[in-house]
């Protein structure tokens, strides 16, 4: 997929939360790339670390947390370290973020032309009000906002939920940057929004070549829309390829539990739906060893050593010491007979 | 490759992260310990309390115990010598009194005052509100509308007027601190009692017809207790005030129950000639005690407060 | 806009109304005014006149119409003490009452506010467990005391400012102010402190809890992504967001600044409304105390409007339901 350079290569990057509770290792050893015009769906339930990689990436994580490792290069350039004015030039410009709830995402008492138009400005202060005013107007019409200049001068609450986000995206590409990440940005929304929405940033990021990284617990988003997939789990990557492959092949066992827990398929009415059994580990607490040990169905005492990240397959990336390998999908577990 | 059996049915996992067993009122305490500040003052307002209480068995001189003081003794500095061999601590003041002994008189009126006030506003107040909250509609209205147009009002003023009609003595001061006070203690528990309404066990308690009584002071008053006490300790501290400063412009307490306020006020005329201490003592008694509750008050809330636990 | 101005306009004057029932059948039970202005030796029928002269025969209800009357005409009696018009002589005093208050108020924002966006931003450092501290005891020290302490040390101590009353003035439209005035500025400076106090603390308290809330949302992070400057994200959005509770409270503050001023006023013997209140409540001048409640219900009742009025121009959310409703 990658023809060039990729626009961003993380590799083994750490974040770690010092809090009054304890040491939560979120992110603890996280590596991959996104090339130029990929979109990367970032998948795991709630509290694997997806959300806190994606602000990593782009320099917001708050105390208690702390980047304690790794590298994050944007076009060869590391952001781990660099100083925060820098940093601070690359945001909203070079790399967007869109964050999950579209409720609270807008300021409530500012219209939504100065929120937009301040984007502009912070980072190119030639451009004049006029100016600013039409691109924004443009961005709006470009995700699908009719009345863009009434919209404009109104307020955040007198849009629908959908709208907000919508206009959040059109924030995000304001300065066509090379990198969206999208913190769960349809999670919020009802699934008809959600389809459209999913469309529309498909569409923009295939016109103007934008790389993304889509963090999302649900897979079947990701299956539409992205070209490669990451599934996290407790804090670390347990699979990476791309999208296809992992889908019709998933080789470690909490993929392969991911998809075999999806209705349909496999999972045929009338019968049980299939569950991963346990609860996911808070990052408090991790075990020793492999995180997804104690609800592994393959899991066994050489699980006990924490796995590396290995190739069983071409263009795989897996974590783990009893993939699957090769079966068809009748023999896999997790389905019901 | 081993290959177990499927369990379909969720296991029971539950993180072994509750290993410590706490009951509520230690958390409590050692969140609250957890701020030296907080304790300290816990210390102070504790032995304020004390002095309070047994005044008249420490104080080294009743100061209204006419027999006992002379005028000679008037305005002397402190560290000054009375006839009797004993030292004026903190000097007399103009009537030839033991400053020491009457700031501890004094702490006992200025405490008790405000302490007595306090609980009645509280219960006055802590009964309407919830009222308010439970039958809801026009009398929720009606009583709110009450207590925001009082509280829209400064408190002096209010409590001026009101001893401008009752006229002077300890229970026309303690009336009016407890009109004064009540409508806080009203809105605070209507606003956790309105919480607690909306809550479901109190649907069910109230499916189950038990009586208004039992549904409000059993269920809904013990959750809406934290801040209550939280309002009550800070309030306690604004009466204490406000009766120094009802005190201080005359139309307070009356000269036979002399509270700080009154003794500063009897100082005031001697300060312009250099004479401090009559004002300056007893003012910082008042001072150490209202920060002491305050200080107290504010550990409480950050400790009781739901949105900042941890 | 106009339909929320109106509303409130019909409330301020409903309570006005009944505010100043209350206060008329309030301060009607307070002590018996013939016997002030009669003397001892006066026979019943001296008394008998002066209470005819002063109408206090008639049935309270035909005394009160009487009174709104009056007071739509500008008249609400004449002091028994100065035997002047009462509305008179407190007009004649409110210029001095009004320019502490709104020195005082001044003063509170522009070291309150400060104070506390740091102290929320950076909850942490010393400097703001100093100010925190400080706005404990700000709120907690009887203000009376305090006059009384600052008095002794920069009058009587260190003799750098005067003690008491009031400066010279400079007129204005009629109206003698004295921060216009470098005597006058020396002479307002104390008491416009020590009556500052509390309210310095509460918007210090106010300022930092709602930098503490603001700080922490999303649309603040969001911001940050954007890559807005810390100052734009701290001046626009914070501000904005936080201005709105502080305004409100401070606006009805100055309701209260106006009322302590009275402690205030009595301790530095600063010639306003509030000293005299306290003498007029101890010498039984009935029409003093009336006009002067009235006043403040007034001034209160347009005090709240105007606050409203700026919060729904602050808060686009509160606009736009007011209107739908």
């Amino acid at each position: 997929m990658t023809d060039s350079a990729p626009t961003l290569e993380v590799r083994d990057l750490k974040t770690h939360f010092f809090t009054k509770a304890g040491l939560a290792k979120a992110v603890d050893g996280v590596s991959f790339t996104v090339g130029k015009g990929e979109v990367m769906g970032l998948v795991g339930e709630s509290g694997s670390g997806k959300s806190v990689t994606g602000f990593s990436i782009i320099g917001l994580v708050d105390p208690p947390g702390e980047v304690v490792g790794g590298e994050v290069l944007y076009n060869g350039k590391n952001l781990v370290g660099l100083p925060e004015e820098e940093m601070r030039q690359l945001r909203g410009n070079r790399v967007a973020m869109i964050f999950q709830d579209p409720m609270m995402t807008l300021n409530p008492v500012l219209r939504v032309d100065t929120q937009m138009m301040e984007t502009i400005k912070a980072h190119d202060s030639s451009v004049n009000d006029a100016e600013a005013f039409q691109r924004c107007r443009d961005a709006l019409g470009q995700v699908g906002i009719p009345a863009p200049e009434e919209r404009l001068k109104s307020y955040p609450h007198q849009f629908s939920g959908g709208m907000r986000q919508r206009v959040a995206i059109a924030i995000a590409l304001l300065n066509k940057p090379d990198l969206i990440i999208a913190d769960e940005p349809t999670t919020a929304l009802d699934v008809t929004i959600q389809g459209q929405i999913l469309y529309e940033a498909q569409k923009l990021c295939r016109e103007t070549g934008t790389s993304m990284i889509w963090i999302t617990h649900d897979l079947a988003v990701v299956a539409g829309l992205a070209d490669k997939i990451c599934v996290m789990y407790g804090g670390r990557v347990v699979e990476q390829g791309s999208i296809d492959d992992v889908l019709d092949n998933p080789v470690h066992p909490y993929t392969h539990g991911l998809l075999g827990s999806v209705p349909g398929g496999n999972n045929k009415r009338g019968n049980r739906l299939y569950q991963i059994p346990g609860m996911a580990p808070s990052l408090l607490n991790l075990p020793q060893g492999c995180a997804f040990q104690a609800r592994c169905p393959r899991g066994d005492a050489a699980c006990n050593i924490e796995p590396e990240i290995t190739n069983p397959v071409e263009n795989r990336d897996v974590r783990c010491f009893h993939p699957h390998l090769g079966e068809s999908e009748d023999e896999s577990e997790g389905a019901n007979a | 490759m081993s290959e177990k059996v499927i369990d379909t049915a969720p296991a029971e996992e539950v993180p072994a992260e509750l290993a410590k067993v706490q009951t509520p009122f230690r958390r409590f305490a050692s969140d609250f310990f957890e701020s030296k500040i907080a304790t300290v003052a816990l210390v102070v307002l504790i032995g304020i309390v004390f002095i309070a209480i047994f005044a008249p068995w420490i104080s080294p001189q009743n100061p209204y115990d006419l027999a006992s003081v002379s005028v000679l003794d008037s305005k002397q500095p402190p560290g000054s010598q009375h006839f009797d061999g004993w030292t004026f601590h903190l000097g007399t003041d103009g009537a030839g009194r033991d400053l020491l002994s009457a700031i501890f008189y004094g702490l006992r009126i200025s405490l008790g005052v405000g302490v007595i006030s306090g609980i009645i506003a509280l219960v006055i107040g802590a009964t309407i509100g919830m009222a308010a909250a439970y039958f809801g509609g026009r009398i929720d209205t009606l009583i709110m509308r009450i207590v925001d147009i009082q509280l829209s009002f400064p408190a002096i003023l209010v409590a001026l007027i009101l001893l401008a009609m009752l006229g002077k003595g300890v229970d026309k001061i303690i009336i009016a601190l407890v009109i004064v006070q009540w409508a806080y203690f009203a809105r605070t528990v209507r606003a956790s009692a309105l919480v607690e309404r909306n809550k479901e066990y109190i649907e069910a308690a109230t499916c189950l017809a038990l009586g208004h009584n039992r549904i409000v002071f059993r269920h809904m008053l013990p959750n809406c207790m934290p801040p209550l006490i939280v309002v009550g300790t800070l309030q306690t501290a604004a009466a204490i005030s406000l009766e120094a400063t009802l005190s201080f412009l005359g139309v307070g307490l009356p000269v036979s129950e002399p509270s700080l306020g009154l003794l500063i006020s009897n100082g005031f005329d001697y300060m312009l000639s250099g004479l401090f201490w009559i004002s300056f003592f007893p003012g910082i008694a008042l001072l150490i005690m209202i920060v002491a509750i305050n200080l107290v008050g504010d550990q409480l809330r950050d400790v009781l407060n739901p949105r900042l636990q941890r | 806009m106009t339909v929320f101005i109106i509303r409130r306009l019909m409330q301020s004057a409903l309570v006005v109304l009944v505010m100043s029932f209350l206060v008329f059948t309030g301060v009607n039970i307070v002590g018996d005014p013939v016997e002030m202005m009669v003397s001892d030796e006066a026979d019943q029928e001296e008394r008998d006149r002066v209470i005819k002269s002063m109408g206090l025969d008639k049935p309270w209800y035909t005394q009160y119409g009487l009174f709104v009357v009056n007071a739509f005409k500008g008249d609400l009696g004449n002091s028994f003490v100065y035997g002047e018009p009462a509305l008179q002589i407190i007009v004649e005093r409110m210029p001095a009452t009004f320019e502490l208050a709104l020195v005082s108020l001044f003063m509170s924002i522009i070291i309150g506010i400060p104070l506390g966006v740091w102290a929320g931003l950076f909850p942490e450092k010393l400097s703001s467990k100093i100010v925190m501290s400080g706005s404990i005891l700000g709120f907690s020290l009887p203000s009376f005391w305090v006059g009384l302490m600052m008095i002794m040390v920069f009058a009587v101590m260190l003799g750098w400012l005067p003690s008491t009353g009031r400066g010279d003035t400079v007129e204005i439209l009629g109206i003698n102010l004295s921060f216009l005035t470098a005597d006058g500025l020396s002479h307002i400076f104390l008491p416009a402190v020590n009556l500052a106090l509390f309210n310095t603390s509460l918007v210090i308290r106010l300022t930092r809890a709602g930098v503490r809330e603001a700080v922490h949302q999303d649309y603040i992070k969001f911001a940050r992504a954007k890559g807005l400057s810390n100052t734009r994200v701290i001046m626009v959005h914070l501000m904005k967001n936080i201005m709105i509770p502080v305004i409100t409270v401070l606006g009805l503050e100055f309701g209260g600044l106006i009322a302590f001023s009275v402690v205030t006023e009595t301790v530095f013997a600063w010639p306003g409304m509030g000293k005299l209140i306290i003498d007029a409540i101890q010498s039984l001048d009935r029409p003093i105390v009336v006009a002067y409640l009235m006043i403040i219900v007034l001034v209160f009742v347009v005090i709240n409007l105007v606050v409203d009025i700026l919060y729904s121009i602050l808060d686009p959310r509160v606009r736009i339901q007011d209107v739908k409703s």
